[in-house]
């Protein structure tokens, strides 16, 4: 009888290094201002492809900044500017001639408070996929099925799409918000602290989606939660007062960080 | 160990507690070793019963360590140098526990010895009590190094575990010419056998004890690794500010 090989225990970690992996996104020599502040300095860091990446730090340390640059969200606001260099998939963001919509229709954002605008379920999802290509009605259907069933949400809505979005939970909204997001296929999903205004069971149910959508997008999360960093992230960053402190596989960081910044910080003796 | 406090005073303190817990622990079974060598040598029988009942109490102390490290990670979630202190200690009372077995092991075996002795000596008694001096000695070393977190003087005595390992390997040769000189002496130099394999056992655990002292401080697990690359990882590289 064939004897059935034996599984030996495995020592390295199970992401795979840096080397291994696209880069999606690269900041060089990355600078930010608001006005005459200098938010963000000199920051370079790449970000992987189909990796979760998590910035973490105090208030103020820059890492919403940074998560705003990806998809030029501070184009709003004159006084605000970038310098350096910022580069998706090799196309250079900064470049004023590229097309902002395009580029926001590849770089996908949830914030922190659930946003579904105040229409039905089914419309919140059609609403950017419309802006974005024309699709046939079986089309659409089948597109916003497929977004709110990557986002754990089909089974709960599928019977109230014509519903209003404002009339689920808190949970759910924020998950109708990752459907939104996603459903116009976008390269990169950008998380601002996600999970802070819900329940740990929707907390639970949104970083268990988070794991399952890295299979198909670029995840960059911003979290309050260092657990949550610990739990869904493959790459963390530590950053403070601007600046880009410690950057590395989420395990090396939490269990050995290499800067004594970064371990004061994750181990609550900050401040 | 980190120099700055938590922003939870709270939880320094449960850190704070734990370690010293930890060091009772040590030092109550430190003394059970040195209690039993010296019961042994003596012929203490008193000193042997002792021991022998004391043990409940290492037991004890592992159990209660153990619940609060389960307590403090359900509470805290530690990261970085907390976690690896906890995840250390839980392994560290587990060997301070098994030292404790031994001594106690040891006081038992000297009671049936001095019960049933009718011989003028024990068998290899001046090297068990020279072997038993050294593993008490580790053992106490390594619970220094775990108070002053010292990686280098921890990877010391994972190379003074050797010089005990060759000793126990002496031993049980002079065991082997006793006996086969004298039979009436086997039931004896078994019992002395015991005793030494248990001392040996104590420089095994306060040779495990430094290796989790060397993953606290430096994050690096050290086990089952050549001892040259151990004495490197001790050293550890200084890290940036």
């Amino acid at each position: 009888m064939q004897q059935a090989e034996i599984a030996l225990p495995n020592s390295e970690p199970n992401v795979p290094s840096s080397a291994e992996l696209r880069t999606q996104i690269a900041f060089k020599n990355f600078n930010f201002y608001y006005g005459k502040y200098h938010a963000l300095k000199n920051i370079t860091l790449d970000i992987f492809h189909s990796q979760v990446t998590a910035f973490i730090g105090p208030s103020g340390c820059g890492k919403s900044t940074l998560l705003r640059t990806m998809n030029r969200m501070y184009d709003l606001y004159p006084e605000q500017r970038a310098e350096g260099s910022l580069l998706l998939d090799g196309e250079d963001v900064l470049d004023k001639r590229m097309d902002i919509n395009h580029l926001r229709a590849r770089v996908g954002m949830v914030f922190q408070k659930p946003t579904p605008f105040p229409m039905a379920i089914y419309d919140n999802i059609a609403f950017g996929v419309n802006l974005q290509e024309r699709l046939s009605r079986s089309a659409m259907d089948d597109r916003v099925e497929w977004a709110l069933r990557k986002a754990a949400l089909w089974d709960e809505v599928k019977g109230i799409l014509k519903q209003s979005g404002m009339s689920l939970s808190g949970g759910q909204q924020q998950r109708l918000c990752i459907a939104r997001g996603i459903a116009v296929k976008p390269e990169v999903l950008l998380l601002d602290e996600p999970t802070s205004a819900l329940d740990p069971i929707s907390t639970m149910r949104i970083e268990e989606l988070i794991s399952e959508l890295k299979q198909d997008f670029t995840i960059v999360i911003v979290t309050h939660n260092m657990q949550q960093a610990a739990r869904i992230s493959d790459y963390t960053a530590y950053m403070y007062l601007g600046e880009m402190i410690e950057y590395g596989v989420t395990d090396q960081v939490f269990i050995k960080p290499q800067k004594k910044a970064t371990e004061d910080y994750i181990t609550g003796r900050f401040g | 160990m980190p120099a700055k406090d938590h922003s939870f005073t709270r939880y320094d303190e449960e850190l704070e507690d734990i370690r010293n817990r930890v060091l009772q622990m040590g030092g109550l079974v430190e003394q059970q070793v040195h209690d039993a060598i010296r019961a042994l040598v003596e012929g203490n029988f008193e000193q042997m019963t002792k021991v022998d009942r004391n043990d409940h109490n290492v037991n004890a102390y592992e159990m209660e360590i153990d619940g609060t490290c389960a307590l403090i990670i359900a509470r805290r979630q530690p990261t970085a140098v907390d976690l690896r202190m906890l995840m250390g200690i839980s392994k560290i009372v587990t060997d301070l526990e098994r030292c404790g077995d031994k001594a106690a092991l040891i006081a038992r075996k000297a009671m049936l010895i001095y019960a049933n002795r009718n011989m003028v000596h024990i068998p290899c008694i001046a090297g068990i009590n020279e072997i038993g001096e050294i593993a008490a000695g580790l053992l106490r070393t390594a619970l220094n190094c775990f108070a002053r977190q010292e990686a280098l003087a921890a990877a010391a005595i994972v190379r003074d575990d050797l010089e005990i390992d060759y000793k126990f390997q002496a031993i049980t040769r002079q065991l082997i010419t006793f006996m086969m000189e004298d039979p009436r002496l086997i039931s004896i130099a078994f019992e002395v056998l015991f005793i030494a394999k248990a001392l040996e056992r104590i420089g095994d655990h306060a040779k495990n004890i430094a290796e989790q002292i060397i993953f606290i401080t430096r994050g690096t697990d050290v086990r089952h690794i050549a001892l040259a690359q151990l004495e490197l990882e001790a050293k550890g590289s200084e890290r940036e500010e």
